[in-house]
């Protein structure tokens, strides 16, 4: 009797579903990116067993709970750090790194840089809401100047940061904005960060209906402009790129600032990793390896 | 007394003391020596002063000893500092045209070479340093040949004309020796062992390699640099990912990011940075991912003394994170074991899902000891515990990644097998790692979570032996210690013995599990316990009294950067033997 070959199961939705509910706020920006996520692997048929879905602290960091793959909920600020250690003992899973701006590039500020200048191969996706939510409402390294918490009740006496233009100049290989109500948009820039090689950042707005009454899906609706609608923009041209990234006001740029392909990841650089993952090869040293360990010593 | 001899060069940072030091540790090796270099420094790359000691002898030599007996000065100052050393039989060699020696105690013999006379030193500016090992080698009675021979390996990369330069010159101070110097009465001997000549930090790295470390990564902080060394140089050959991260708390996570993966993952610091990693030792707890953690401990508070030693983070490690969760915490006795521990607390961690911590010192991580090559076990038994790797018809998606069991261990299913998707979290979960800590708490499930780990404690402890008394139980004193003081302790014995006083000692290796319980049933059968450690506080005593309810008669303490050395042990038992004192600090007579 033949064999018969089972055809590969399709992923679906349902597939990537958690095993609870998101507990955020009703109306937070955080749904449209978990819903875009889930989308980009269903499009791109990514088993959800291949994909370790990484983040750190604060609301937008409970995401790996839920969502159906490997997750790792982690210490505040140090999914990028963890996700790293994980590409680099896997490198044959798709890693998604997920979590919030004061995650990122507050706590998490040193190894956001490092991670971009690593080009270590995973798609960094910041829920940025411009405000601390998990802790009900603080100034956070995203919010603008003036800005009233709870924190700063006279307003934010500090500038904010630009994760675009931070992460231009670091290093980041596909870098990216998009808006948590724009879906398909930000679908798409999500699956071309996934399969983008090397280091993927997508800053996306996804408002705190809770805390943030300034930046609200009202405030950015009439503000982004897409820049793929834009036939003469150039996502090869660094320099346009930062030019871009510099755009705050009554026009925000979304969509893919910028992307090199001709970097190697870290994990191509790395002669120790080049014929499989770190993970299935032996862990045994070979024993005339080991002699010639001992012979130094000698 | 043991049969040894004791070499000292001093000088300058970058005057090129560190290689007589290996030139001599190679021979004396070689010879079938044993032998322990302890180089006594400070945190300059240029100038300062460094003072290096190989002791080497027929039997067991476990640190620096009480004596000098030949001091090779590289530089004025060290000849001030440290002449006042030599006793009766003691010689110095030095540069007659740079060193002016001072007055020697009597029956030290002044050993000064006429450099410029002997060697051209606009050429060769280290020919002081190749003249005395010649010197040296004479007159402790040591065929040039052996001399010969490492000298051309030592200089393998370089031109043939520079290694015939050195072997001349080592060839000259070697026979100006032999015609003006008076050799020391009793030569070197010779066995037929053969050792080789393991730093703590090398020992701790192939240690890994032997336990199968796939991952290693660091953040450079001494004294646990040359863990990272060792691994960068070997890592291609050993097929090991080694990298080096932007801070301690990247360190720790990454490697606990690829223990989740599946790989063993380690990472080596000192104080400072093990604090900064404190947070995501808890993380390696609670989401259950083995990990291990070495602190080589160097003089603190805060910055203290980098280039110093010390017992001084116990209580950091025992308190390390906040929250109760199960650790295991040893301490290695000598730098053999630096090397054998690895694989062993490997084991334990991956068994029980838990961090590992290796509580190493300065002493130890940058010492040198002659050992058995035998004990450099690449094929260790290797335990990973109960792990999943593939879906064996399991994979229905009901896999509890956090499934409460007897013993607290859940089975560990690696990420990539088909149907046992999950999420490992720092948050409190449930049994299949949904949260129980932020949509909804639940007292019952928190209990249960927290019984769950804690139950993981019978189990390590069980897999750890209780540590045994050595010596005679009916001794007049009971020396206890832990880590690396195991060797000093055991000469200070002897020494005991020879005036007539029977010392024995319980030296422990694993602090956590400490197995208390056999601790205490033992130090109160004995007559008179002291407890020796390299700190101010008596963090040892400290925690065997909370755990066990346990007082020593007495303490030996030190604290002042540098080791203990024999006689400082075996003067404070005389001394609380006769009921002088219950508290003694010996003093460090070689100042650096």
């Amino acid at each position: 009797m033949a064999t018969e070959i089972a055809a590969p199961k399709l992923t679906t939705m349902a597939d990537l579903k958690g095993k609870v509910d998101p507990d955020w706020c009703p109306g937070c920006g955080d749904f449209g990116v978990l819903a875009a996520v889930q989308k980009a692997l269903v499009e791109l048929q990514i088993p959800n067993h291949e994909v370790a879905t990484i983040s750190g602290i604060g609301c937008s960091s409970n995401f790996p709970g839920y969502i159906n793959t490997y997750g790792m909920h982690t210490l505040h600020g140090r999914s990028l750090a963890v996700a790293t250690g994980f590409k680099m003992a896997n490198h044959g899973m798709t890693v998604l790194v997920t979590g919030g701006d004061g995650d990122g590039f507050g706590i998490g500020g040193n190894h956001f840089m490092h991670t971009m200048r690593r080009n270590v191969d995973l798609l960094y996706i910041v829920m940025d809401n411009q405000i601390y939510g998990l802790t009900t409402g603080q100034t956070s390294p995203t919010s603008r100047k003036g800005m009233k918490t709870k924190s700063m009740p006279f307003g934010n006496v500090e500038g904010p940061i630009n994760p675009i233009s931070l992460a231009l100049s670091a290093g980041a290989t596909f870098i990216a904005r998009g808006f948590s109500a724009e879906q398909k948009h930000l679908t798409e820039l999500i699956k071309q960060g996934i399969q983008h090689k090397g280091f993927s950042f997508i800053d996306v707005f996804s408002p705190c209906v809770t805390y943030n009454h300034d930046n609200t899906f009202q405030w950015f609706r009439p503000r982004v402009k897409k820049l793929e609608d834009n036939p003469e923009y150039d996502s090869t041209n660094w320099m346009a790129a930062m030019e871009k990234s510099l755009l705050w006001g009554d026009e925000i740029p979304i969509g893919k600032f910028f992307e090199r392909t001709d970097v190697p990841t870290l994990h191509e650089s790395e002669p120790v990793l080049a014929t499989e993952p770190l993970v299935k090869q032996s862990s045994r040293i070979p024993a005339d390896v080991a002699r010639a360990f001992v012979e130094e010593l000698m | 007394m043991r049969q040894s001899f004791a070499i000292g060069i001093g000088g300058a940072a970058g005057q090129g003391v560190a290689t007589p030091g290996d030139i001599f540790a190679k021979i004396f090796s070689r010879r079938g020596l044993h032998l322990n270099v302890y180089n006594a420094y400070q945190s300059i790359i240029r100038g300062g002063h460094t003072f290096l000691t190989i002791r080497t002898g027929p039997g067991k030599i476990t640190n620096m000893g009480d004596q000098i007996d030949l001091l090779i000065p590289l530089n004025q100052d060290t000849m001030d500092r440290h002449l006042g050393l030599l006793t009766s039989g003691g010689a110095c060699i030095y540069n007659a045209d740079t060193i002016k020696p001072g007055k020697p105690a009597d029956g030290v013999q002044l050993c000064p070479l006429p450099v410029s006379k002997l060697a051209d030193i606009s050429r060769n500016k280290i020919a002081q340093n190749t003249l005395a090992i010649g010197a040296a080698l004479s007159m402790t009675g040591v065929g040039f040949q052996a001399l010969e021979s490492v000298l051309t390996e030592q200089f393998r990369k370089k031109e043939k004309a520079v290694i015939d330069e050195n072997v001349g010159l080592a060839r000259v101070g070697y026979d100006y020796a032999t015609q003006n110097f008076k050799a020391f009465p009793n030569p070197l001997p010779m066995t037929d062992t053969r050792y080789a000549v393991l730093g703590g930090n090398a020992a701790m790295a192939m240690g890994g390699a032997a336990a199968g470390v796939k991952f290693y990564c660091a953040y450079p902080m001494s004294p646990s640099t040359g863990v990272l060394h060792w691994m960068a140089d070997h890592a291609r050959k050993a097929n090991i990912m080694v990298r080096q991260v932007e801070d301690e708390i990247g360190v720790i996570n990454m490697a606990i990011g690829a223990a989740h993966a599946g790989v063993r993952a380690m990472c080596a610091t000192s104080g400072g940075g093990f604090a900064l990693m404190s947070e995501a030792l808890g993380l390696s707890a609670q989401a259950e991912i083995p990990i291990v953690v070495i602190d080589c401990q160097r003089a603190g508070p805060s910055t203290g003394v980098p280039t110093k030693t010390e017992q001084g983070d116990l209580w950091q490690m025992l308190g390390a994170s906040f929250g109760d969760y199960p650790r295991v915490i040893a301490a290695p006795l000598d730098i053999g074991d630096c090397f054998t521990l690895i694989p062993e607390i490997f084991n334990i961690a991956d068994r029980f899902q838990c961090p590992g911590i290796v509580l190493c010192d300065l002493l130890l991580a940058e010492g040198r000891l002659s050992v058995d090559p035998a004990i450099l076990d690449f094929d260790p038994k290797v335990d990973r515990g109960e792990m999943i790797t593939s879906p064996n018809g399991n994979g229905n998606g009901s896999y509890k990644r956090y499934l409460i069991t007897e013993s607290g261990v859940s089975p560990r299913a690696v990420p990539g097998v088909p149907g046992h998707t999950h999420v490992v979290s720092s948050d409190e979960h449930d049994e299949d790692g949904v949260l129980i800590s932020d949509e909804y708490t639940n007292t019952v499930k928190r209990r249960a979570m927290m019984e769950k780990r804690m139950r993981k404690v019978q189990g390590i402890e069980a897999s750890v032996e209780p540590p045994k008394l050595q010596g005679p139980a009916e001794a007049e004193v009971t020396l206890v210690g832990w880590g690396s003081t195991q060797g000093v302790i055991e000469e200070a014995r002897e020494l005991l013995a020879d005036q007539g006083i029977i010392a024995s000692q319980l030296q422990i290796r694993w602090l956590v599990p400490l197995h208390g319980d056999a601790i205490a049933a033992i130090l109160k059968k004995c007559r008179h316990t002291i407890i020796i450690e390299n700190n101010y506080s008596g963090q040892f005593a400290r925690y065997l009294r909370s755990e066990t309810s346990f007082v020593a008669d007495g303490h030996i303490r030190k604290y002042d950067g540098e080791p203990f050395m024999p006689h400082h042990i075996v003067e404070a038992v005389k001394e609380q033997l006769k009921g002088t004192t219950t508290l003694s600090v010996p003093t460090h007579e070689i100042m650096v």
